[in-house]
């Protein structure tokens, strides 16, 4: 399917970006990237419980659209979900510890990778439900405005959602209510093991617009275009103006899960092979950086290190934190 | 788990009280809670002009307006998911599900959602939501309209239920739940609406996880919810003809339970029937006999029995869907059974 409103990669938003700012961008994109690199070598390693679903080859959208948002603004998100968290704010040694079940993790352990929350960075949850986080970005959104804040919230949720009726329901009562919500939609051409396009009638963006809400397709591995784009959509809503639809066409270089190895009989190589060479957005941005002379090699070769030797500290962190009391196990039911 | 606290229940004091019906004693509950704060509004499917179909919230736009009494599309999930996610940003929604049998529609934002982020964010993030919805038959509303489906958040661990029988419990119960931190859902009997009772004129609430001793006895113990209250309190008026004292105890809310007054009582009586109006298999009156054999097993006189809607959808015809609920004629026949009188 051809997207009519597809921006291609190369156009360039409408002001350029500040060095502070991309070197900002590359660094928390960076971030996700060998934040999930670690991960699948926790599975890989078995010391991890469970299964994770990496987020590498999105990190454009989460980080193009949490850096147009406040600290006070909210997001929700999904079982991809780490990248957001990332985005949004949460810092990666907690991370890793709710991964690995330990009373350090930002929900001491009992919610895992599919459920990280910090309500210190407006971060409402990771969802395991597709979809299911739909109604909670909506409402916090409707609270938003019924306190009088100007805070927004955005709504992280892949192209799979899309099937769910929850969705609908809520976007219709965003546009009638004018509510301040951004329905972030990553789409990285798979429901799990199935393209988007067997499983999706019409255009996407068509139905946000059956709503009457301001809909954008966008290219989602120009980080830029992502930003600026949410940037002004998001400042809309913040203005009482209504609800968005941002649309973003990406693609997830893994599996739907660690797991998930043996792709062949859903997808090509050579389309995971084009993706990875022509379209990963921490690579655009490096090369970005490189033409218009804001960083060299040897800059960014500095920034991996640092990271890197950031992302290693805060697995040993994890890896040496102490588990929750076994007695918490009935704790947290009821507040 | 934490026992509510800051709960006040009217005590010895003499009160002034008034005749009021049961859906007004929910009109003012809402009423007041919106009065004391700000952060408590409604939503749903025609409860702002229209008040409900069951004019239980009547007036309520009126004092309060539009923005605090929110009519919405026919979006069941979906207000009950913008709920969670307005009492989670600081919030006090009473979210209105017409229906009981529409519950099936919110499951998604009720079970999965609302009931375990406060648990799956390691006790961070809190919903203190209302969902208020019906129960019970005999309305002549056949199968999609008739369900008492209050079992099935029963089983939910991080939700609350509460099973109100007077407009006096109504009232004060659900002035707690709309304090409370937690999800909580409210079966109000559609057929109790009208109902009148005595409401004091003065504030009070009741705390949820509370059963009342509707009627002291001695020889057996009626254990019921909702609309069986008043069921087994006319078995029990019955009951007095064969001299069987029956004391009626009222759980009031079904989760939390109360299994200690219920515990009690049965060892006091050697004997206890378990009526409530949801179907009888895998239900409240089974989770509840089963309490009490496991808590009483030594001071039971007879087995334990129960009492529930007939496991059939809820027919439209009269003849047959009378049938399907429990009445005060077979809880006594029942009672008189196990107390060997005939």
């Amino acid at each position: 399917m051809v997207h009519p409103k597809a921006k291609p990669a190369s156009k360039k938003p409408v002001s350029t970006p500040s060095r502070d700012q991309a070197l900002h961008f590359y660094r928390q994109m960076l971030k996700i990237r060998l934040f999930e690199e670690q991960v699948n070598q926790l599975y890989l390693g078995a010391k991890m419980p469970g299964l994770a679903h990496l987020y590498i080859g999105q990190e454009a959208v989460a980080v193009g659209v949490c850096e147009a948002l406040r600290r006070d603004d909210y997001i929700t998100s999904t079982h991809r979900g780490h990248g957001h968290c990332l985005a949004k704010g949460a810092s990666v040694d907690r991370m890793f510890a709710e991964l690995l079940g330990k009373a350090a993790g930002y929900c001491r352990g009992k919610g895992g990778s599919m459920h990280i929350a910090d309500q210190d960075t407006g971060n409402l949850g990771a969802n395991a439900i597709v979809g299911g986080s739909a109604g909670i970005a909506t409402g916090a959104a409707m609270s938003a405005k019924m306190r009088g804040s100007d805070q927004v919230a955005a709504c992280f949720f892949g192209e799979g959602a899309l099937g769910q009726g929850l969705l609908y329901e809520v976007m219709n009562m965003a546009s009638l209510w004018k509510l301040p919500v951004i329905y972030v939609c990553e789409n990285n051409q798979y429901n799990e093991y199935t393209n988007y396009r067997e499983t999706t009638a019409g255009e996407v963006a068509a139905r946000a617009e059956a709503f009457g809400i301001h809909t954008e397709t966008i290219e989602g591995q120009d980080v830029h275009l992502v930003h600026a784009k949410s940037l002004t959509l998001v400042e809309r809503a913040r203005r009482g103006e209504g609800p968005a639809f941002l649309h973003c066409n990406t693609y997830r270089f893994h599996g739907h899960h660690v797991g998930d190895v043996d792709r062949s009989y859903y997808r090509s190589k050579k389309e995971e092979e084009e993706w990875k060479s022509k379209r990963d957005p921490v690579k655009l941005l490096a090369e970005w950086l490189h033409k218009s002379e804001m960083a060299d090699g040897k800059l960014l070769d500095q920034i991996e290190a640092e990271i890197a030797a950031h992302i290693k500290e805060a697995v040993q962190f994890a890896l040496e934190a102490p588990y929750p009391d076994p007695n918490e196990v009935n704790q947290h039911v009821y507040a | 788990m934490k026992a509510p606290s800051e709960h006040s229940t009217i005590t010895n004091t003499v009160t002034a009280t008034r005749q009021i019906t049961f859906a007004q004693a929910i009109n003012e509950a809402l009423a007041e809670e919106m009065r004391r704060d700000p952060r408590v509004f409604v939503i749903g499917e025609d409860v702002a002009e229209a008040g409900t179909p069951f004019k239980v919230l009547s007036g309520l736009v009126d004092a309060f307006g539009s923005q605090r009494v929110i009519d919405s599309p026919i979006s069941v999930a979906g207000i009950t998911g913008i709920g969670a996610g307005a009492a989670m940003t600081g919030m006090r929604p009473v979210v209105d599900i017409m229906f009981g049998d529409f519950i099936t529609l919110t499951m998604d934002q009720l079970v999965n959602q609302a009931a375990k982020i406060h648990y799956m964010s390691g006790g961070k993030l809190k919903v203190p939501m209302v969902l208020r919805t019906t129960l019970g038959a005999t309305r002549r509303s056949a199968a999609q309209h008739s369900q008492s489906l209050h079992a099935w958040l029963s089983h939910i661990p991080g939700l609350k239920v509460v099973v109100p029988s007077t407009a006096y419990d109504a009232k004060g119960l659900l002035k707690s739940a709309i304090r409370d931190d937690n999800p909580v859902v409210f079966f109000e009997d559609k057929m109790m609406y009208q109902l009148k009772g005595p409401v004091p004129v003065d504030e009070y609430t009741i705390p949820l996880g509370v059963a009342d001793v509707k009627r002291a006895g001695s020889d057996i113990t009626l254990v019921a919810t909702s609309s069986m209250v008043h069921i087994a309190l006319a078995a029990a008026d019955a009951l007095q003809a064969s001299d069987v004292s029956a004391e009626v105890i009222d759980v009031r809310t079904t989760s939390p339970l109360d299994k200690e007054m219920i515990i009690e009582s049965a060892k006091k009586t050697s004997r206890a029937i378990v009526i409530d109006e949801g179907y009888e298999r895998y239900g409240v009156t089974a989770e509840i006999a089963s309490i009490i054999a496991d808590g009483a097993f030594y001071y039971l006189d007879a087995p334990v029995k129960r009492m529930g809607a007939m496991d059939v959808p809820v027919p439209f015809s009269p003849v047959l869907e009378d049938q399907t609920v429990p009445t005060a004629e077979a809880v006594a026949e029942v009672a008189k059974r196990l107390c060997n009188k005939r």
